[in-house]
């Protein structure tokens, strides 16, 4: 065996080893075989239903044709416009919102916190009854929401939903309704993670409310307050229930976002590749937020 | 000062705000108070309307509906009846539908439960070199929008020989409901000691006896919290059970329910009963595991 030879039998075998360290990690041969069979079922469920169905949405919507058609589409631009109005207002008031109400929870009164239970219903309510109630409620003949205005006001409310922007503004409602509670208490959770030393701390050296809040809260919730925006982003960009049950998309499709109207184009109206290349016109903005999401959410980092 | 610990005085009293007369300072504190006390009102009744709203249609008897008045008229608890009874054709198989759901629901807690504490155990607890790649395929599939997968899972379903069979439902719905899942007991896992793996592992434990006798036990809370989580979900998910199922024997509840829309003059009251049957199992649920529920969500919440 020549030198060269005996050098590179070396190599081969060491880059064995350092390939069966890669994979068995620290452990025993028996127990690799055993962490392989655990891990088995999610790896089979991942292939068999998240990269499967991707690879195949790609493969639906992959035809340019598609695109051109959907931006010529009047509907479409509606629905674009429609999505970022949504998740623009939909996520940020909401969680605006939160955060001050989250402030607002952390009062000790017992009817604060016999409220908070109370407040909790819309979320422990599923979506499907709660929307069917939200849109009876607006509905403009006879609706609680006119009848009220009526009764106290005496003042003809409008017919919301047959309106493109009041039935938009609706469907943002409902959403903020029904996903508040949810993040008012991940926030609440938040701020009372804060330890109260650090108040007593600001308050000696004559810190008051506003400074207090900048000094204190703010830069201990920032963050948090940046994951849940980014994370709430992503499910406001694929609710489908609150448009298709509020405003049902209409009047005359005026209130359809892209969740909501691939699922039409695919299923009323059959056209399967155009609803798959209606909602892959999201990737652009869907993509650098899953990557910053997988980045913050890692558990090393220990966020929601 | 009634309201007041004895923390917040010193505090008051620590501040170099000066405070200029007991009685001044009295009325602020009687100002917040009477804030807080609106702010209170106005939320419960943002809180409340819709819930409301739902109850006073399903009250009402048929043609009191459009009446418009703020509460019905007659109230009366025909069209519970009528649901109970299985007494109107959309109504039919309620309560095989009724048990649909709840198959499903047990079902995607089972698989969600079974795969995802077998991968996070092999991520968490036997040190698997690459087990980081199982961790971001959860982390992924849990910031990718369900409904944005919907079309590929149908055509999928399809192919699988699935179509219009409970298991479709099943599957699909564990697969968004197991990133979670691996994302909590990742957490939680870590409070757990790793001498105790170690201690029965001399003891001559293989990791199967560990996962089962070890884990899981200390895992119980967390399980719990997940548990009640896929449950939530599978029960309140609307767009896959409505895709997948389509005849009056396969449905679950909330695709019965949905069908009401589809008719022009629907018995509204009969629409609400339904729902408020349909919802009260999650509420019940949530506010019985409500301790759990919020040590779940928080769990990973805020950094510690």
């Amino acid at each position: 065996m020549s030198v060269t030879q005996q050098a590179l039998a070396a190599k081969a075998a060491r880059s064995a080893g350092s390939r069966r360290q890669v994979w068995y990690g620290e452990l025993i041969s028996a127990e690799f075989t055993w962490a392989v069979a655990f891990a088995l079922p999610y790896v089979v469920m991942f292939f068999a239903f998240v990269i499967y169905p991707i690879a195949y949405g790609l493969w639906l919507g992959d035809q340019p044709a598609l695109y051109e058609q959907l931006f010529a589409d009047p509907r479409y631009l509606t629905a674009l416009i429609n999505t970022v109005l949504y998740v623009g207002i939909g996520v940020n008031v909401k969680m605006f919102l939160a955060f001050l109400l989250s402030g607002f929870f952390m009062r000790k009164r017992w009817w604060i916190k016999a409220l908070l239970v109370v407040y909790i219903l819309p979320w422990a309510t599923p979506a499907l009854p709660a929307y069917m109630s939200i849109h009876w409620f607006v509905n403009g003949q006879w609706g609680m929401l006119n009848n009220l205005l009526y009764y106290i006001f005496g003042i003809d409310g409008p017919i919301y939903l047959n309106d493109h922007w009041l039935g938009l503004a609706c469907n943002i409602g409902a959403y903020i309704w029904k996903n508040m509670p949810f993040w008012t208490i991940i926030l609440l959770a938040g701020r009372m993670a804060i330890p109260t030393e650090l108040y007593e701390a600001a308050a000696v050296d004559g810190a008051n409310g506003l400074r207090r809040f900048f000094h204190v809260t703010y830069p201990l919730m920032a963050n948090l307050y940046l994951v849940c925006i980014l994370l709430d982003t992503v499910f406001a960009l694929g609710d489908f229930n609150a448009t298709y049950f509020v405003s049902g998309g209409g009047p005359a499709m005026q209130t359809e976002v892209l969740a909501t109207l691939g699922i039409r184009y695919a299923f009323t109206v059959a056209l399967p590749r155009l609803g798959v290349a209606t909602v892959m016109t999201a990737l652009p903005v869907l993509i650098p937020l899953v990557i910053i999401l997988m980045r913050k959410l890692r558990p090393s980092e220990g966020q929601l | 000062m009634s309201g007041a610990t004895a923390r917040e005085r010193s505090i008051a009293r620590a501040s170099r705000r000066p405070i200029a007369s007991p009685i001044i300072y009295r009325l602020q504190r009687w100002a917040i108070e009477l804030l807080s006390l609106l702010l209170a009102i106005a939320l419960l009744c943002w809180t409340i309307a819709p819930i409301y709203n739902m109850w006073a249609i399903a009250l009402d008897s048929h043609d009191d509906i459009f009446s418009g008045t703020l509460w019905p008229a007659h109230p009366s608890l025909e069209s519970f009846h009528v649901v109970v009874t299985q007494d109107f054709w959309y109504l039919a198989h309620f309560w095989h539908q009724f048990g649909n759901s709840f198959i499903v629901g047990g079902a995607v807690t089972f698989i969600t439960l079974t795969v995802g504490s077998l991968a996070s155990f092999t991520v968490g607890r036997m040190r698997l070199r690459n087990g980081w790649m199982l961790t971001n395929a959860a982390l992924m599939t849990y910031v990718i929008p369900a409904s944005f997968l919907a079309i590929p899972f149908y055509r999928i379903m399809q192919i699988y020989g699935l179509a219009n069979h409970l298991s479709a439902v099943i599957l699909s719905l564990s697969t968004f409901a197991t990133p979670y899942a691996i994302f909590i007991f990742s957490q939680y896992g870590k409070s757990i000691p790793m001498e105790l793996d170690e201690a029965a592992r001399i003891d001559g434990a293989n990791p199967y006896q560990i996962y089962y006798r070890i884990y899981l036990p200390l895992m119980a809370p967390a399980l719990v919290a997940v548990g009640t989580y896929a449950l939530l979900l599978a029960w309140n998910e609307y767009l896959y059970n409505y895709l997948m199922l389509s005849t009056p024997e396969t449905m679950t509840v909330a695709v019965a329910l949905a069908q009401f829309l589809n008719s022009d003059e629907s018995p509204w009251n009969f629409m609400m009963a339904t729902a408020i049957i349909y919802a009260l199992p999650p509420i019940l649920l949530y506010y019985g595991f409500r301790r759990y529920m919020a040590a779940g969500l928080t769990m990973g919440g805020v950094k510690g």
